[in-house]
């Protein structure tokens, strides 16, 4: 299984720890945010509000690294536009991987 | 350059804003997390140059642009690839870039649009440009910019949204129309025949009753357009 990485935070820093920091720390904010108001829309089955909020949340994913993740993530998202919800418990599996990462993630 | 970040990810624009630091001469004067508050700050300040998220809640990044009257250079910022097509339809929009953006990436964006602003901030001087004395085109087909040598285009024909531009050895079918294109071709080459067809006058073999032969392709004459083809030649 993939785990979530900077890569692509470091690739774009130029070696600016504060940047990597300040950017991780934005994520760290919205992201919980995020995660909240997508299982709101889930829960009243409001498909389309929840397909914005993953379109959002795929943003991380791919700049976390998660390449297979973010594939799925944007199936997920046009699925869930046609109220198909068949890869949900996929992605909800990578939104606890990345907040397990971004909790230890110092 | 004075640039303003219109996106409602928070994530996007440190990006769009770290990346613009690094680069010269260009200064983020704003960042907004929705297209409103940005439509009420370029009705009083002028600005060279916007990156703009296409998918944002309520006011997508197109109709941020259809409010605009003057609108600035664009570049798009998204992470869905399916609005390229559309996109190209505005000609304020120089780049598209995907998320998330790279560095490199974001460089050649930027090369660009200070391309573009240089032909505009020169459109008085000599290195104006001038569809008459241009010897290439550059076309845009799936996201890549190729050159065409005006000189070799031996017709242009029009399909639904598209226009086939056929040369003696090539053909590129582009999303654009003959209207479009007979703007940047030189007048004193090329003619319209026929509501689908545009011919270099150059490469005509012989021409009979309603039609031309072009290389092998035979092109229809309208009875309309027929008179001012018949003035471009040098009858005997």
């Amino acid at each position: 299984m993939e785990q979530p990485n900077i890569s692509y935070i470091q690739s774009m820093s130029g070696g600016d720890k504060n940047f990597e920091k300040k950017l991780l720390d934005i994520i760290k904010l919205e992201f919980p945010t995020e995660i909240q108001a997508y299982y709101n829309s889930m829960r009243i089955k409001n498909f389309n509000d929840a397909s914005e909020i993953v379109h959002k949340i795929k943003h991380k994913i791919s700049i976390l690294g998660l390449e297979e993740n973010y594939r799925d993530a944007k199936a997920f998202e046009h699925g869930l536009r046609k109220g198909d919800v068949a890869l949900q418990s996929n992605f909800e599996t990578t939104l606890m991987i990345i907040t397990d990462f971004l909790k230890n993630f110092k | 350059m004075n640039c303003i970040i219109i996106d409602d990810e928070q994530t996007a624009r440190a990006i769009i804003s770290q990346l613009c630091s690094e680069t010269n001469d260009l200064n983020v004067v704003e960042e907004f997390s929705n297209a409103l508050q940005a439509i009420k700050y370029l009705n009083q300040h002028e600005i060279d140059l916007i990156f703009l998220d296409i998918h944002m809640p309520d006011f997508t990044g197109f109709d941020f642009i259809e409010t605009l009257k003057k609108p600035p250079k664009i570049i798009l910022t998204t992470s869905d690839d399916h609005f390229a097509i559309q996109a190209f339809e505005y000609e304020c929009i120089v780049d598209y870039l995907l998320k998330p953006v790279t560095p490199e990436r974001f460089k050649k964006a930027i090369h660009k649009v200070a391309g573009e602003i240089n032909i505009l901030n020169n459109k008085d001087g000599v290195q104006n440009f001038d569809s008459n004395s241009a010897h290439d085109l550059y076309v845009n087909i799936d996201r890549r910019l190729i050159k065409i040598d005006i000189q070799k285009i031996c017709l242009v024909e029009a399909k639904g949204d598209y226009i086939n531009i056929k040369t003696e050895t090539d053909s590129f079918r582009v999303h654009s129309s003959l209207k479009k294109i007979k703007e940047k071709l030189p007048e004193q080459l090329f003619v319209k025949v026929h509501r689908s067809f545009i011919i270099n006058i150059e490469k005509i073999i012989d021409i009979e009753d309603n039609s031309v032969l072009i290389n092998k392709d035979v092109i229809p004459v309208s009875r309309s357009n027929r008179s001012d083809l018949m003035k471009r030649l040098n009858l005997l």
